[in-house]
C-alpha cells in the first residue's frame, strides 16, 4: 500500500494525464438510511443531552459502516477523490449540538473511515484513491453582518475561525488525509482564515499536503454570498499556491458553467467543479437525472475548462459514474500562462499595470 | 525635457488617500468624533471618483488605532459601492495592519513594512502577509533610519527584496517599494537633491526588479509650501511626471486636485522643475519668489479662475470637460444648441470633439483615471440635458410614430467601465429609429445574453475601452455561440480593431458575423445594412469574406517570425572599419538656428514624386506628366501647383524655420552617447537605437553575410577612441500654413486646401534637404566637394544619411524628444511635440545625421521581445510601456508574449 507522500506525488501524476472524479453529496446518501434520532446517536450518544438528529459529522463515531459504505459506493462509481464527512466537523458548527468538545475525534474518526475506504479499494486493483480532509464554511461569516441594523457587528472572528480550523485539519491530517479540501466558500474572509490554519496546521503535523480550495457563487449574480466575484475570490485565495480552485454547490451544471469558464481563464492552477444536481424543486429535492447532469459537466470537460469534475448536493453514486464516463474521453485542462501582475481584489478583481 | 510626455501615466495606480487620518484633517475628526457613517461617505465619494485602491489610516495618537481599523473595514465590508476596490492597510504599527489583515475578504495591500526593527521583525512580518494574502509596500528604512540618498535607497531595497523573494518567498510582483519622498525646497541645501535622489532611485530599482512597483507618499514633497495650494498641486504634478517616467507606478495622491501637467502656467513649471530636479543653485529661492504670485487671493482660499468663461462656447465645453466642471455645463449645451442645426449635432460636434482632448490627454498621461471620470460626468449631464430636445426631434420629424426599425442591446463588457462611446452610439441609434436597450457598464456575458433572448434582439453590440475587454467581447462571443444565438455581433471602443475582431472574435460565432464599427458615425449605416431584408445577406457575405482575407494575412505575417536572439543580432551588427578613420569633425558644435528661410530656394529641390502619390495618382516625375493614363490629370494639377507655390513664395504665405546641431558622439552599445564637450566625460544626452533581428538565411549581395543593424553602427564606438560627431535637424515650412488656409481658401475648397497642406508638406522635405545639402558641404563640411544634380539629390547619391525618428531605421517616435531638448527645437524653429509625438505644424521634418561613407538606410523591421526589454530598460520603461511605443515593429503579440514570461507560478 502507498505511503502519503507516494499518493501525493501519484496525485500530480493523474491530474496531468486525465480529469480527475471526486465523489457525491454524502447527505443524500446518507438520507437513505432514514435514520431517526436513535439512529444517529447509536450507543454511545444515546444520553447525549440534546438532539442529534441531522449532524451528519457525528456518524463517523455513532454510524461507521454507514459512511465507510458510503465512500466505498463511490469509489465503485469511479470516484478517484473522495471527501471526509467533515463538512461541519468543527467546534462553531458543533456547538449547535453542544458537541465542541469533539471536535478533533470527529475528524480523526472520519478520516480514518475514508482511509480505510480508499486503501481497501487500492488494496484490490492497485489504483491510489485520495482522502481529501473536507473542511466547509462553518455556519458563521466573518466578512457579513448577522445583524441589519448594526453592520459592523460580526458573530465570528477571524482569530475564533483560525482556532477551530486548526483543530479540525491537524486531525485530518492525523487521520490519513491527502488533500485538505476548503469547500463552500461563500464568504471568503473564512476561507483566508482556513488557509491560515491550513498552514499551520502542516507545520504543527510537519507535512505539507496539497490544497483544494472550492467557493461557492450563490446564484447568477455571479458573486460569492460576501459579495466576490469569481476572478476576485481566486485572488483572495491564490496565495495559498493550492494544487486546485474551483466551485461547487448553490448552482447545477449549466449555471454553474460562466463561473467555471471565469476561473479556468485567470487560474494558473487546477481548476475543479462539482456542482449539484441541478436545481432543487418545488419540494427541495434535487431531480437532475445522472444523465442529465453528466450531459451537462461534459462540455466543460470538452471545452478544456475542467481538471477535477464531481458532485455536489443531490448527486449520487450514479451520478458521479455517468460523470465518469462522460468526462473519461477528454484531456484535462491545460494550465494557461497568467503574467506575473500584482493582481489585488476587493469584491472586484483588480490587476495593476 | 519641454513637451515630452508622461509615458506611463495611464498605468500609473491611483490610491485614495483621503480616508486617512494623517492626511485629512475631516476624516480624523469624523473617527474622532465617532461619526462613522459620514467616514463612509468619505471613503465611498473617493471610490466614486475613481480611487482604484482605498488607503485607510487609522494612526493618530489619541485613538484607539487597532479598534478604529477593525471597525471602519468591517464597516466598509457592508458597502458594496466602497469594498469593490482593493483596500490599503495603512500603519505604522504592526499590531493595527494584522487586526486589519483579519478583516478583509479580499487581496489588500500591506502599508508598510520594513528593516527598521532589524531583518527577523521584517521576516516575521512578511511572512504573515504572505500567508493571510496580501501585497505588502516595503519602505527603504533599515536599522540605519530612512534612506535619503539614491545609493541608501537602492540598497534597502535591494536587500529587502533578497530575503523576500529568496528566503520568504514574496512574489516579486505583489512588491511594493517606497523609496520615500521628502520635502524638497526646505531652505536646507542637503534637502535639495532630494526629489533626484527617488527618481533616480526608482530607475535603478525598476532596473534591477522590473516586476515590482514603486510608490510613495507624493504630499511630502511639497510639504514646505503648505498653504499654497497652487504650487503644492504643481510640485506634485511635476515631480509625478518625471518620476513616473523614471518606472513610479503608484502613489497615494488626492488625483481630483492634481494638476494637469500641461496646464500648469510654463513659468510656474519651470521654476517647479527645477527644484524637483534640482537644476540650479537658487532653485527655492525662485520658487518661493513665483509662489507669492500664485498664491491667490491672499492663500487661505484659492480664488476660482474664470477667465476660461471669456473663451467661445466650444472651448468653454472643452474646458468644462477636462477639468469635470459642471457648473455652467447646462447654460453652455443650451447656448452649442441653440447655435446647431439640431440637438444631435451638439454631441456629435463640440462634446465629442471636448471628449476627444480628453482621451488625448488621458492616453498621454496627462491626466489621471478619476479625472477623466470627472469628465464623463459632466458629458452624461450635457446629455441629460439635450435629451428632451431629441426626443423631440424625434417626434418633430415623425420618427416617434413609427415602429423602431430594429432592437439593439448593447453592454460594455465585464471588466470595463468606459461607455462614453457606447452612449454616444446609443443615442445616434435611437435617433435614427432604433430601440436600443443599454445595460449599462461591466455587464456579464450571461446578462447581456438574457437580455438579448428575452428582448429578441436583433444585433447585439458590446463596447471597451480596456485591453481586457478584447478577451471579454471573445468569451461573449464564444458563448453566443454556444446558446445558439443567430443575430449579428458588433464590436467598437478604442482597443477593438478589425484585425482582432477578424482574427480573434468573429471565429468564435459562426452563426453569424462579428462585425467592427470604427465609430459612432458608422453604427448607423452598419445597422441599417444589417437589418434590410434586401442588402443583409450581401453585406454580412462581404464582411465575412473580408475578414477571412484579413486572417490570412495575419497568419502569414505570424508565419514569417523567424527573429533572431538580441546577443546574437548584436554579435552580427554592421562593421565599419574605424581604423581607416572617420568624417572630419563639424565646424561647430552645439545648435544653430535659421529662421524665416528663403522658401525660393527650396522649390528647386522638391521631389514632386510623393506630391503626385498624395492625390493618388501613381507614377513618378516627370514621366507621371507624359502617362497615358494619369497624364493629363497630373499635367493640370502640376500647373496648378506651380502657380500656388509661385503665390506661396512671393507672398511669403509660409515661413521656414529650421534648426540643426552637431554634437561629440560614440556609440556605446546600441546606445548614442552624445557629450557635453570634446573632453567626452559628461553625457549630454543619449540617442537609443534599434536594431535589426531579421535571421539572415542568404548572403547579401557581396557574397557577406548581411549585418544586423542599428543605428549605433554608423558611429565610432567609445572604445575605438575616435572623436566621432553626430548631426540632428529639424525644419518646418508649415508656420503659417492655418493662417494662409483661413485668409485664402472657403472651407469647402477641398482643392485648395489639400494642394497646400501638399505643398507645404514638400517644402518642409526640401528644406530639409536642401539643409542636409549644406550641412554636409558647409557646416560639417566632410564633403565639400560634393556635386551633385537635383536628380542625384533626391536620389540620395550622396555620402551619409539623414533618418528620422519613427521612421523605419528607427521606428520609436519617443525619441524626437532628445532633438528637441538638444537644439530647444520648440524656442529655436518653432515646432512643438504632441504628446503622441507628432510634430506641429504637420509640414515638418527631424532627424539625425550620420556622415560616415558606409551609413544607409535600413528598415529595422520587427523586433523580438528580449529586444524590448532591453530596449525599456534602457529607456527606463516599463514593458507595457515600450510595447505600446513600439507596437508597430513588435514581432510577437504583447499579450501572449506576457504569459510566456508568467510560468512556473503554480502551485
Amino acid at each position: 500500500m502507498s505511503t502519503r507522500a507516494e499518493r501525493i506525488k501519484a496525485l500530480h501524476k493523474a491530474a496531468a494525464e486525465r480529469i480527475l472524479i471526486m465523489d457525491g453529496a454524502m447527505g443524500t446518501e446518507i438520507q437513505n438510511f432514514k435514520l431517526d434520532e436513535a439512529g444517529y446517536r447509536g450507543t454511545r450518544f444515546k444520553d447525549w443531552h440534546r438532539d442529534v438528529k441531522g449532524n451528519n459529522d457525528l456518524l463517523a463515531l455513532s454510524q461507521p459502516d454507514i459512511i465507510r459504505a458510503i465512500h466505498a459506493d463511490y469509489i465503485a462509481a469511479g470516484a478517484d477523490i473522495i471527501e471526509t464527512n467533515t463538512f461541519n466537523a468543527q467546534v462553531i458548527s458543533l456547538a449547535d449540538y453542544g458537541m465542541e468538545s469533539l471536535s478533533a475525534e470527529l475528524n480523526l474518526a472520519a478520516a480514518r473511515l475514508a482511509r480505510q475506504a480508499a486503501d481497501a479499494a487500492e488494496n484490490k486493483d492497485g489504483r491510489v484513491r485520495w482522502v481529501a480532509g473536507a473542511v466547509g464554511p462553518t455556519n458563521r461569516t466573518a466578512s457579513i453582518s448577522p445583524d441589519v441594523n448594526d453592520p459592523g457587528y460580526r458573530n465570528t472572528s477571524f482569530d475564533e475561525l483560525r482556532a477551530a480550523y486548526t483543530e479540525q485539519i491537524i486531525a485530518l491530517i492525523e487521520g490519513g488525509a491527502d488533500i485538505i479540501l476548503i469547500e463552500t466558500i461563500f464568504d471568503t474572509l473564512n476561507a483566508k482564515a482556513a488557509g491560515v490554519a491550513t498552514l499551520e496546521a502542516f507545520d504543527v503535523a510537519g507535512v505539507k499536503l496539497p490544497i483544494m480550495i472550492s467557493g461557492t457563487i450563490t446564484d447568477r449574480s455571479g458573486r460569492t454570498l460576501s459579495g466576490q466575484t469569481a476572478t476576485a475570490f481566486w485572488y483572495s485565495m491564490r496565495h495559498l499556491r493550492p494544487f486546485s480552485v474551483g466551485l461547487n454547490c448553490a448552482l447545477g451544471a449549466e449555471l454553474m458553467r460562466p463561473y467555471v469558464a471565469e476561473i479556468a481563464a485567470v487560474a494558473d492552477t487546477l481548476v475543479s467543479a462539482y456542482p449539484n444536481a441541478g436545481l432543487p424543486n418545488a419540494m427541495g429535492e434535487y431531480d437532475e437525472t445522472p444523465h442529465d447532469m453528466a450531459c451537462a459537466i461534459e462540455p466543460w470537460a470538452k471545452d478544456g475548462l475542467v481538471n477535477i469534475v464531481g458532485g455536489c448536493c443531490g448527486s449520487t453514486p450514479a451520478h458521479i459514474a455517468h460523470v465518469a464516463e462522460h468526462v473519461r474521453k477528454y484531456p484535462p485542462r491545460k494550465l494557461p500562462q497568467i503574467a506575473p501582475k500584482m493582481r489585488l481584489s476587493g469584491l472586484e478583481a483588480f490587476v495593476a499595470g | 525635457m519641454t513637451t515630452t510626455s508622461f509615458p506611463s501615466g495611464a498605468a500609473f495606480i491611483n490610491v485614495g488617500e483621503r480616508t486617512n487620518v494623517t492626511g485629512s484633517a475631516k476624516f480624523r475628526k469624523l473617527i474622532e468624533a465617532n461619526d462613522y457613517p459620514a467616514a463612509l461617505a468619505v471613503a465611498r465619494q473617493q471610490v466614486e471618483s475613481g480611487a482604484q485602491i482605498i488607503d485607510v489610516n487609522m494612526d493618530e495618537g489619541l485613538l484607539d488605532s487597532e479598534k478604529a481599523m477593525v471597525t471602519f473595514l468591517n464597516l466598509i465590508a457592508s458597502e458594496p459601492d466602497i469594498s469593490r476596490v482593493p483596500v490599503m492597510i495603512d500603519s505604522s504599527k504592526w499590531v493595527v495592519i494584522e487586526a486589519g489583515l483579519k478583516c478583509v475578504q479580499g487581496k489588500p495591500i500591506v502599508n508598510s513594512i520594513s528593516m527598521k526593527e532589524g531583518e527577523a521583525q521584517f521576516r516575521e512580518q512578511a511572512t504573515k502577509c504572505l500567508r493571510y494574502g496580501a501585497a505588502v509596500v516595503v519602505m527603504a528604512f533599515d536599522e540605519k533610519g530612512q534612506a535619503d540618498t539614491k545609493d541608501r535607497k537602492v540598497e534597502i531595497c535591494t536587500r529587502a527584496y533578497k530575503i523576500l523573494t529568496e528566503e520568504v518567498g514574496f512574489p516579486p510582483e505583489d512588491i511594493i517599494f517606497d523609496p520615500n519622498i521628502f520635502a524638497v525646497a526646505t531652505g536646507i541645501e542637503e534637502h535639495n537633491n532630494y526629489g533626484v535622489d527617488f527618481i533616480e532611485a526608482t530607475r535603478e530599482i525598476k532596473r534591477r526588479f522590473p516586476l515590482v512597483h514603486i510608490s510613495g507618499g507624493v504630499s511630502n514633497l511639497s510639504f514646505s509650501f503648505r498653504g499654497n495650494e497652487q504650487v503644492r498641486e504643481a510640485m506634485h504634478s511635476v515631480f509625478l511626471y518625471h518620476a513616473i517616467k523614471a518606472g513610479m507606478d503608484m502613489g497615494i495622491v488626492n488625483a481630483g486636485q492634481l494638476a494637469v501637467y500641461d496646464n500648469i502656467p510654463a513659468e510656474l513649471r519651470e521654476r517647479c522643475e527645477d527644484v524637483v530636479l534640482n537644476r540650479r543653485a537658487d532653485s527655492t529661492d525662485r520658487l518661493l519668489e513665483a509662489a507669492e504670485r500664485y498664491k491667490a487671493g491672499g492663500g487661505k482660499k484659492k480664488e476660482v479662475d474664470l477667465t476660461w468663461r471669456n473663451g467661445d462656447v466650444g472651448s468653454r465645453l472643452t474646458h468644462a470637460l477636462v477639468h469635470g466642471i459642471t457648473d455652467f455645463i447646462e447654460t453652455d449645451t443650451e447656448e452649442a444648441r441653440r447655435l446647431a442645426d439640431k440637438p444631435l449635432h451638439v454631441i456629435e460636434g463640440p462634446l465629442m470633439a471636448g471628449m476627444n482632448v480628453v482621451g488625448d490627454l488621458f492616453g498621454a498621461g496627462k491626466m489621471f483615471l478619476p479625472q477623466v471620470v470627472k469628465s464623463a460626468r459632466v458629458m452624461k449631464q450635457a446629455v441629460a440635458y439635450l435629451q428632451p430636445y431629441l426626443e423631440a426631434e424625434k417626434i418633430a420629424s415623425g420618427v416617434a410614430n413609427k415602429p423602431a426599425a430594429g432592437k439593439i442591446v448593447m453592454a460594455t463588457v465585464k471588466g470595463d467601465v468606459h461607455d462614453i462611446g457606447k452612449n454616444i452610439v446609443g443615442v445616434v441609434l435611437q435617433c435614427n429609429n432604433y430601440e436600443v436597450i443599454d445595460l449599462g457598464v461591466m455587464v456579464p456575458a450571461q446578462k447581456i445574453l438574457e437580455v438579448a433572448k428575452r428582448e429578441n434582439a436583433d444585433i447585439i453590440g458590446l463596447s471597451g475601452l480596456i485591453t481586457p475587454s478584447l478577451d471579454e467581447m471573445c468569451t461573449v462571443a464564444a458563448e453566443m455561440q454556444r446558446q445558439n444565438f443567430h443575430v449579428p455581433l458588433l464590436i467598437g471602443g478604442a482597443t477593438t480593431s478589425r484585425v482582432h475582431t477578424a482574427v480573434k472574435i468573429a471565429p468564435n460565432y459562426t452563426h453569424n458575423q462579428a462585425i467592427y464599427v470604427t465609430d459612432a458615425s458608422r453604427a448607423v449605416g452598419v445597422v441599417s445594412q444589417l437589418l434590410s431584408p434586401t442588402d443583409a445577406k450581401p453585406y454580412v457575405a462581404g464582411i465575412t469574406a473580408e475578414y477571412i482575407k484579413i486572417r490570412e494575412s495575419h497568419l502569414k505575417g505570424e508565419q514569417k517570425k523567424v527573429r533572431l536572439p538580441l546577443a546574437v543580432a548584436r554579435a552580427n551588427s554592421f562593421k565599419i572599419d574605424w581604423a581607416a578613420g572617420i568624417p572630419a569633425a563639424p565646424t561647430f558644435t552645439g545648435s544653430r538656428a535659421f529662421k524665416n528661410y528663403d522658401l525660393g530656394k527650396l522649390v528647386d529641390g522638391i521631389d514632386w514624386t510623393p506630391f503626385f502619390s498624395t492625390w493618388e495618382l501613381a507614377g513618378r516625375y516627370p514621366a507621371i506628366l507624359k502617362d497615358n493614363v494619369v497624364g493629363v490629370e497630373a499635367t493640370k494639377l502640376f500647373r496648378d501647383a506651380e502657380a500656388l507655390l509661385q503665390r506661396i513664395v512671393k507672398e511669403q504665405w509660409l515661413t521656414a524655420n529650421g534648426v540643426i546641431g552637431f554634437w561629440p558622439a560614440n556609440s556605446v552599445g546600441d546606445d548614442i552617447v552624445l557629450f557635453k564637450n570634446d573632453k567626452r566625460k559628461a553625457e549630454l544626452a543619449r540617442v537609443f537605437t534599434l536594431r535589426q533581428q531579421i535571421a539572415r538565411e542568404h548572403k547579401g549581395p557581396s557574397g557577406r553575410e548581411r549585418a544586423n543593424t542599428a543605428l549605433a553602427d554608423f558611429i565610432a564606438p567609445r572604445e575605438s577612441g575616435l572623436a566621432d560627431h553626430i548631426g540632428t535637424f529639424a525644419v518646418t515650412t508649415g508656420i503659417g500654413e492655418e493662417a494662409a488656409l483661413e485668409k485664402y481658401f472657403k472651407t469647402t475648397d477641398d482643392y485648395g486646401r489639400i494642394m497646400l497642406k501638399a505643398l507645404a508638406d514638400r517644402l518642409a522635405e526640401a528644406f530639409a534637404e536642401h539643409l542636409h545639402m549644406r550641412v554636409r558641404r558647409e557646416f560639417w563640411g566632410y564633403a565639400k566637394s560634393e556635386k551633385l544634380s537635383n536628380e542625384d539629390l533626391i536620389g540620395e547619391k550622396y555620402q551619409g544619411i539623414r533618418p528620422a525618428p519613427g521612421y523605419p531605421a528607427q521606428p520609436d517616435h519617443t525619441e524626437k524628444s532628445t532633438l528637441w531638448s538638444l537644439m530647444d527645437v520648440e524656442k529655436s524653429a518653432g515646432i512643438k511635440l504632441t504628446e503622441s509625438y507628432a510634430m506641429w505644424p504637420g509640414s515638418a521634418v527631424s532627424g539625425f545625421y550620420f556622415a560616415h561613407p558606409a551609413s544607409h538606410y535600413f528598415g529595422v523591421g520587427k523586433v523580438e521581445r528580449d529586444q524590448v526589454e532591453d530596449y525599456a530598460r534602457r529607456k527606463s520603461w516599463d514593458i507595457a510601456t515600450c510595447e505600446r511605443w513600439l507596437s508597430p515593429v513588435l514581432n510577437y503579440d504583447p499579450k501572449s508574449a506576457a504569459k510566456d514570461t508568467g510560468t512556473n507560478k503554480a502551485a
